[in-house]
């Protein structure tokens, strides 16, 4: 079980520059956490017509942390997928970046994935969420910075890499230099430059607010 | 010393030298004399933050006994070991002690150095540490609060000519320059025309460069920097030039080469930076082959 919040509306407006978006939702956890609900699509709807985006197409896949499964369900899709300019996803972080894998246009994350203390769920691919918060995967191309960068960088790569391969061992991709081939594949260079402000690292301590509720402990609380 | 005067020299538009010392392990002072060697005869002189990630005498403590030898120096500070209220104190220290340069660096991981095991820090990084100097010498802290005294610097960052993707370098260079670094020092150059195309596609910038200068002491260290350090790239003609020359006839070709750089670079860009790595004694005479003194 991961649990994620919605990123505030006007945090997704700022990073949604297109304007028609394709919105895949998750019916695993993210579910549970009420972020990719049946009212929570609608409403983010109802916004974006009111900011005239045009929703081209909606989906919900059961599991959005298997690549295999988005492939099979989105080809059903792939006219209102070619309408549309880019995709948001309702999900944890892995969905976002197992969703960003598979398709190249720009994949947005509606969500901020919340640290529980440690406790992470179980998925089949190498995509890492570090439940760090402060989701950055619509700003690198849907490849996770704070888990594929050694440094947990988020303004660009350190001078280290070496053959797109990090300092520290030869055998392991440069994050950064991944980030980069994708924003460039998907023509969305520019972000790069944009400054992004050091992470908040309040967030990894679980608020009381949270540790109250289901998802952080079963034992004490047993409704849903 | 009130003000930069690296900075300063190169507002006028005059060619710099910067070099660079690395503390030791330790309490002796006994490296202090090689900045002695070449206190006349470069600008400003960088001292490393625990270069490679090795547990040493601090770089805040060496600058600040480099003021009083009157040296000016460059305070390198990495995001490596500090989180951001440890880096604004530190930057605060370093102007009280006299110091005015600052070079912002990202670090190298801690498992590269002999503490491996130590938690890396990279709370800020090399964009937002610039961006924090730049509040501080506007009386602000990180989070807006009031300074009361503020410091004075003249900022810095790295840039690696030889990085590839190229683009991506550049994009982060370009984002250091809006953080506020107001001159760059670049990794070791050995390829002129490479350089020069780099230098074509920065020049928009309008920020002053000094091109990176390290001696090569062996072929093998040609060759192990060609295959293990970031951004660098010895041609086969240098490491054949050091393969052939005799031992006693090393340093001679070492300066040779490196004298063929500097004078490559001249016209480039806005000055040297030599990274001696212990032949601190060489500096003199590699400044002399070069035509700089």
């Amino acid at each position: 079980m991961i649990y994620s919040e919605l990123k505030p509306f006007e945090e997704i407006l700022k990073i949604l520059k297109e304007d028609k978006v394709f919105l895949i939702s998750c019916n695993g956890c993210a579910e549970v956490c009420k972020v990719s609900d049946q009212e929570s699509i609608k409403e983010i709807e109802k916004k974006f017509k009111e900011n005239g985006k045009i929703v081209e197409g909606k989906i919900i896949i059961d599991f959005l942390c298997s690549k295999n499964l988005i492939v099979r369900k989105l080809s059903r899709y792939l006219k209102e997928i070619s309408n549309s300019e880019c995709i948001l996803v309702f999900s944890c972080g892995i969905g976002v970046q197992c969703v960003s894998k598979v398709i190249d246009i720009p994949v947005y994350p509606a969500t901020n994935t919340i640290y529980l203390g440690g406790f992470q769920g179980l998925w089949p691919g190498e995509e890492r969420c570090s439940e760090c918060g402060t989701c950055y995967l619509g700003i690198t191309g849907g490849i996770c910075p704070v888990t594929f960068c050694t440094k947990q960088l988020v303004n660009g790569p350190c001078g280290g890499a070496k053959n797109g391969k990090c300092e520290i061992d030869k055998e392991k991709d440069c994050g950064w230099v991944l980030i980069y081939e994708k924003l460039k594949k998907i023509n969305k260079l520019e972000i790069l430059k944009e400054y992004q402000e050091p992470r908040n690292y309040k967030l990894i301590e679980v608020s009381s607010k949270l540790r109250k509720k289901v998802f952080y402990d079963i034992d004490k609380n047993e409704e849903l | 010393m009130e003000i930069s005067k690296l900075q300063e020299k190169l507002n006028e538009g005059k060619f710099v030298i910067t070099s660079e010392i690395g503390p030791g392990k330790g309490t002796n002072l006994e490296f202090l004399k090689e900045a002695e060697i070449i206190k006349d005869k470069v600008d400003a002189v960088n001292v490393t933050d625990l270069q490679s990630s090795v547990m040493r005498l601090g770089s805040l403590c060496v600058c600040h006994l480099l003021v009083d030898m009157g040296i000016e120096p460059i305070f390198q500070i990495t995001c490596r070991d500090r989180n951001r209220l440890a880096l604004q104190s530190d930057l605060l220290s370093a102007y009280v002690l006299g110091i005015r340069n600052v070079l912002v660096l990202t670090g190298d991981h801690p498992i590269l150095g002999d503490h491996p095991e130590a938690k890396p820090v990279f709370d800020l990084d090399s964009v937002s540490l610039l961006k924090v100097a730049t509040n501080l010498m506007e009386g602000k802290d990180m989070k807006g609060n009031q300074l009361d005294g503020r410091p004075e610097f003249f900022l810095g960052a790295v840039v690696s000519p030889g990085y590839e993707p190229l683009e991506l370098q550049i994009i982060k260079m370009e984002k250091k320059i809006e953080a506020g670094a107001k001159f760059f020092q670049t990794q070791a150059v050995y390829d002129l025309k490479k350089f020069e195309e780099f230098m074509k596609k920065v020049e928009k910038y309008k920020v002053p460069i000094l091109g990176g200068i390290v001696l090569l002491k062996s072929a093998g260290m040609a060759k192990y920097m060609n295959e293990n350090v970031a951004g660098v790239n010895v041609p086969d003609r240098y490491i054949e030039m050091m393969a052939k020359a005799k031992k006693e006839e090393r340093v001679k070709v070492s300066l040779q080469i490196g004298a063929e750089l500097i004078k490559g670079m001249k016209s480039l860009c806005s000055g040297i930076h030599i990274m001696p790595l212990g032949w601190d004694k060489y500096v003199p005479d590699l400044l002399y082959l070069s035509g700089l003194i």
